[in-house]
């Protein structure tokens, strides 16, 4: 179990976030809870590609005779990166257009206010 | 993000600024020889810009950094992106051509464990500064867009 | 009432996910690995490049450099379109 600890801590990332997500009535925290699952999935993605006692796969000024990492788990995760700022700038849009409109960041008193 | 803050901070940010200009040029322009590349520049770069922004307040830094310039160099940087898909359409879309044969960004590399030389990489390396123009406009874009909605959205709520 | 069932289905997901987790194959020994066996073997002669990550992205796959380009243009076309009516 004490070898399996980068996959464990996937799992303590997705479950904070998934308790931020259900149980918090603040809307900020909502996305908050948005951005850590996201983490948790790039940090598994990265932990999928790794061979013991590897190097970066580069070859400029790399030493001698050593294995390399798998590179395109790597790459996936560049663009899943991006793809994540972008969603966490839309959804912190939508928050600040929601207290123009209500005046409160509780998500009680926003389904009861109408109009 | 509204008003500026002390003059510490301010002048430390006069001197910094540009060297963290410099230093994401650096990783967009080396991106085929190091770690690094078109999206990691970008987001250096951008960082400088929030820096400025948060040190000298919404309301100066409006008239300094436009909108409309940085909304420019974004779809540039996307339209070159597009086009230097197309040098090779010989074979495929994106197809290399511009690599092992003369020219610009056209010399072979040593296989193994080299020093690295820039005049390699083909079209990556066009590639890269297209996207680094890109990512790092588009940045730009949506936090001059969010800070100025915030100033507005202040100012409104107060009387 | 509504507010136990979220709690016990809740501790009943994470406890099948460490359950997943622990039962995974070892940490750093990767079973197939085929394809990047071929790219870090063939990167330098084909594209002359150092950096195989930055090859894979522009290269190899540049399918998918060029989707996460149209959405993160799509995203700050989103964000100048929802402020529009603010800064009237």
């Amino acid at each position: 179990m004490i070898g399996n600890f980068p996959f464990v801590a996937v799992v303590i990332m997705l479950g904070l976030g998934i308790y931020s997500l259900m149980f918090k009535k603040n809307l900020i925290k909502i996305a908050i809870g948005l951005t850590l699952i996201e983490s948790g999935a790039n940090l598994f993605l990265i932990a999928l590609g790794y061979r013991k006692g590897s190097v970066a796969p580069i070859y400029t000024m790399a030493p001698e005779g050593a294995k390399m990492a798998l590179p395109t788990p790597q790459a996936l995760c560049l663009t899943s990166i991006v793809i994540g700022v972008a969603t966490t700038a839309l959804v912190l849009s939508i928050i600040m257009i929601i207290y123009k409109k209500y005046g409160t960041l509780n998500t009680d008193e926003i389904r009861r206010l109408r109009g | 993000m509204i008003e500026e803050m002390s003059r510490i901070v301010r002048t430390m940010t006069t001197l910094i600024f540009g060297f963290i200009m410099v230093y994401g040029f650096y990783v967009i322009a080396h991106g085929h020889l190091s770690p690094g590349g078109g999206f990691q520049g970008g987001a250096i770069v951008a960082s400088a810009f929030a820096l400025l922004l948060v040190t000298y307040g919404t309301n100066q830094i409006q008239n300094f950094l436009s909108k409309d310039l940085f909304s420019l160099i974004e779809s540039t940087g996307l339209v070159l992106f597009n086009a230097f898909g197309f040098l090779g359409i010989g074979a495929t879309y994106f197809y290399n051509c511009v690599s092992n044969s003369g020219g610009v960004f056209g010399s072979p590399t040593v296989i193994g464990i080299n020093s690295g030389n820039l005049n390699t990489g083909g079209t990556i390396a066009l590639m890269n500064m297209a996207v680094g123009l890109e990512v790092l406009a588009a940045f730009g874009v949506i936090i001059m867009t969010m800070s100025a909605a915030a100033e507005i959205l202040n100012k409104k709520e107060k009387p | 009432m509504k507010k136990s069932i979220f709690i016990i289905s809740f501790v009943f997901f994470v406890a099948f996910m460490v359950m997943a987790a622990i039962g995974m194959r070892p940490f750093g020994e990767p079973t197939a690995s085929e394809m990047d066996d071929y790219f870090i073997e063939n990167a330098q002669r084909e594209t002359a490049a150092n950096n195989v990550v930055t090859t894979i992205v522009f290269d190899y796959r540049g399918f998918d450099t060029l989707g996460e380009g149209t959405v993160l243009f799509t995203a700050v076309v989103g964000v100048v379109a929802l402020f529009r009516e603010v800064a009237k």
